[in-house]
């Protein structure tokens, strides 16, 4: 049986996309973005804190470092918790030692539950960026979308009262999204998310939202547990990009170096020296802004 | 190919003992060719009964927005430094790139690089398509890349690596004179069609981008030495010999790795020159030049 006719319609084949989430841009052509005090690269780190129920669920999917064996999986809901308890006071710090601002992607369950680790991160002058309910709290096209809307409002709501204070920017669990996820979000006060990895500055939706790319491949996440690579050579890694953006920031304007970051994958007692030196490296070299998101979307949104 | 029989009869065993040896013009070992995949990949494509487009459902916002990262940032990147090191593309591209983006594929065709059609979008797969529907999606790659760029596409990467048992004989019929789908050799061979005259361009997934980072979870710098190993193996070899290397810019053009990549290019352009061992080139000067050392066998 041959493919219906329709397989070879391109309704949508013309200039530009084929959607209308954002217009087409080439990064090279666009206004050069200046950093404060002349920096070249805006580095900008994430941390995800997430809570694992220990009864996953997969709709409308199982978010990634979820639970793996049969229930009670206390593997990996303990290993998880490990990094909230433990990795995550290592990474504080760590940043603290190095004098610089993150924001941290916070679920609202970890508020709930743990309102004290929120107060800590907002007491060392973090930024708190909403990252759904708890980690069945997934988004996709599947999901009926007043429950999208509930859960971003939810979300917001739960984090904005242990906090004190709203969260600007949103992440989806895994980046994943439905077509209504930016105008939701918007309706829901959020200024920015770092979800679409498509470009390497922030750039504005067409409903006015700013996405700042949280590049997945420059993460923890993906080069030690996707990869199976060790910290030195993430550390390496980051140094190389590092170095590549500010070579380009002095032809072409202020780049961004995002660094995602996973507690329970990071802040493991053996890669912690690792990531140290990675701090100490980045700071000394005389090109770098520490940056938090809020900060990034603040100097893009006065360059517009 | 002999369809339903468990082998598909494309070629004659020629082992690699014993043959001929020649040499590339200018008396190179390695024919070195790049061949970028400047692609378009549909957000919302419709389905395939044999494959599915994307792992989420749509959008699947990672992956789409990836790859979409080759035509707002990275292909400048990637291209730059080809270009500053004397590498020319060979392209494989997805055909409504012409359309969607004519920025892009101006710029490549400015860079002197040639284009070969790898399908309409690699979000629609030949698996399935009838006659009729295999031949529209080759007369409009044809048409197309000629209306964008002037040139006559010569060879052909099915779309997503997605074939039908037909693909190779009508490429052949419609004048083409190579494909990149088999990976039998490190040098071009003959592909039985029905009719006219069709080689085998050696392509490599093993070195690809995509293997190096997703397969075989190499960081920047190992896929770097891996590619510099594969080039000086090549051109110790005693004849002449094919060295491609696919990209997505996408992937090398993350700022973590074209670093590395540029130390690469950097080591085979050291060997290109007089006495050196490189001849860096574009797939269809590779052809012509192995055509007019092999002529056609009976």
């Amino acid at each position: 049986m041959s493919l219906d006719p329709e397989y070879l319609e391109y309704a949508k084949r013309g200039l530009g996309y084929d959607h209308d989430l954002f217009p087409y841009s080439v990064m090279e052509e666009r206004k050069p973005l200046a950093w404060p005090e002349g920096k070249s690269v805006a580095t900008w780190m994430v941390v995800s804190l997430e809570w694992f129920p220990i009864t996953p669920e997969s709709t409308p999917f199982k978010a990634p470092g979820h639970m793996q064996t049969a229930y009670p999986d206390y593997r990996h809901y303990t290993s998880r918790e490990y990094g909230t308890r433990v990795g995550f006071y290592r990474l504080l710090d760590a940043f603290a030692k190095a004098d610089v601002k993150v924001s941290v992607a916070a679920n609202a369950a970890i508020a709930q539950r743990y309102p004290s680790v929120i107060r800590d991160i907002v007491d060392a002058g973090h930024e708190i960026i909403a990252h759904s309910t708890d980690m069945n709290g997934t988004i996709a096209s599947t999901l009926p979308v007043e429950d999208e809307r509930k859960l971003i409002t939810e979300s917001i709501a739960i984090l904005s009262d242990v906090a004190g204070v709203k969260p600007r920017g949103w992440h989806s669990i895994a980046r994943q999204q439905s077509f209504a996820t930016m105008d939701l979000l918007k309706d829901a006060g959020i200024e920015y998310c770092c979800d679409w990895v498509n470009d390497e500055l922030p750039y504005a939706f067409t409903n006015g939202v700013v996405n700042i790319p949280l590049n997945h491949e420059l993460s923890d996440r993906q080069i030690i547990n996707g990869q199976q690579q060790s910290a030195d050579s993430y550390a390496q890694q980051m140094l190389d990009a590092h170095d590549w953006l500010s070579a380009e920031a002095k032809v072409h304007g202020g780049r961004m170096l995002p660094m995602h970051l996973t507690p329970y994958i990071i802040g493991l007692p053996y890669r912690m020296d690792a990531f140290e030196t990675l701090l100490g490296d980045l700071k000394a070299r005389e090109g770098t802004w520490f940056a938090r998101g809020c900060d990034i979307l603040d100097q893009f949104r006065s360059q517009m | 190919m002999n369809e339903g029989e468990k082998d598909p009869g494309l070629y004659n065993f020629a082992p690699y003992r014993g043959r001929e040896p020649f040499s590339w013009p200018g008396d190179k070992k390695v024919a070195v060719w790049i061949s970028p995949n400047l692609e378009f990949y549909e957000i919302d494509p419709p389905a395939n009964p044999h494959r599915k487009s994307w792992a989420m459902p749509h959008p699947d916002v990672v992956r789409q927005s990836h790859r979409d990262h080759a035509n707002r940032v990275s292909h400048w990147r990637m291209a730059e430094v080809m270009s500053k090191h004397g590498f020319p593309g060979s392209v494989s591209l997805s055909v409504a790139l012409c359309q969607h983006h004519p920025n892009v594929v101006e710029d490549a065709n400015q860079r002197g690089w040639e284009f070969f059609s790898h399908g309409i979008y690699n979000t629609r797969y030949s698996y399935g398509m009838d006659e009729a529907q295999e031949r529209a999606i080759i007369e409009d790659s044809i048409k197309t890349v000629r209306d964008a760029t002037g040139q006559t596409i010569r060879g052909w990467l099915a779309p997503a690596l997605t074939h039908t048992p037909r693909t190779l004989d009508l490429i052949a019929e419609y004048g083409l004179d190579y494909t990149c789908d088999l990976y039998h050799d490190d040098q071009p061979q003959r592909v039985k069609t029905k009719t006219g005259d069709l080689i085998s361009m050696p392509y490599s997934l093993e070195v690809n981008d995509h293997y190096g980072f997703f397969v075989y979870n190499m960081s920047p710098r190992e896929y770097a030495d891996t590619l510099i190993r594969q080039y000086e193996r090549l051109a110790a070899e005693p004849s002449g010999t094919v060295m491609c290397i696919p990209l997505h810019s996408y992937l090398i053009g993350q700022p973590h790795r074209i670093g590395p990549f540029e130390d690469v290019l950097k080591h085979i352009a050291a060997d290109a020159g007089d006495g050196g061992r490189a001849w860096i080139t574009r797939s269809g000067d590779i052809a012509d030049a192995w055509r007019a050392i092999h002529t056609k066998e009976a």
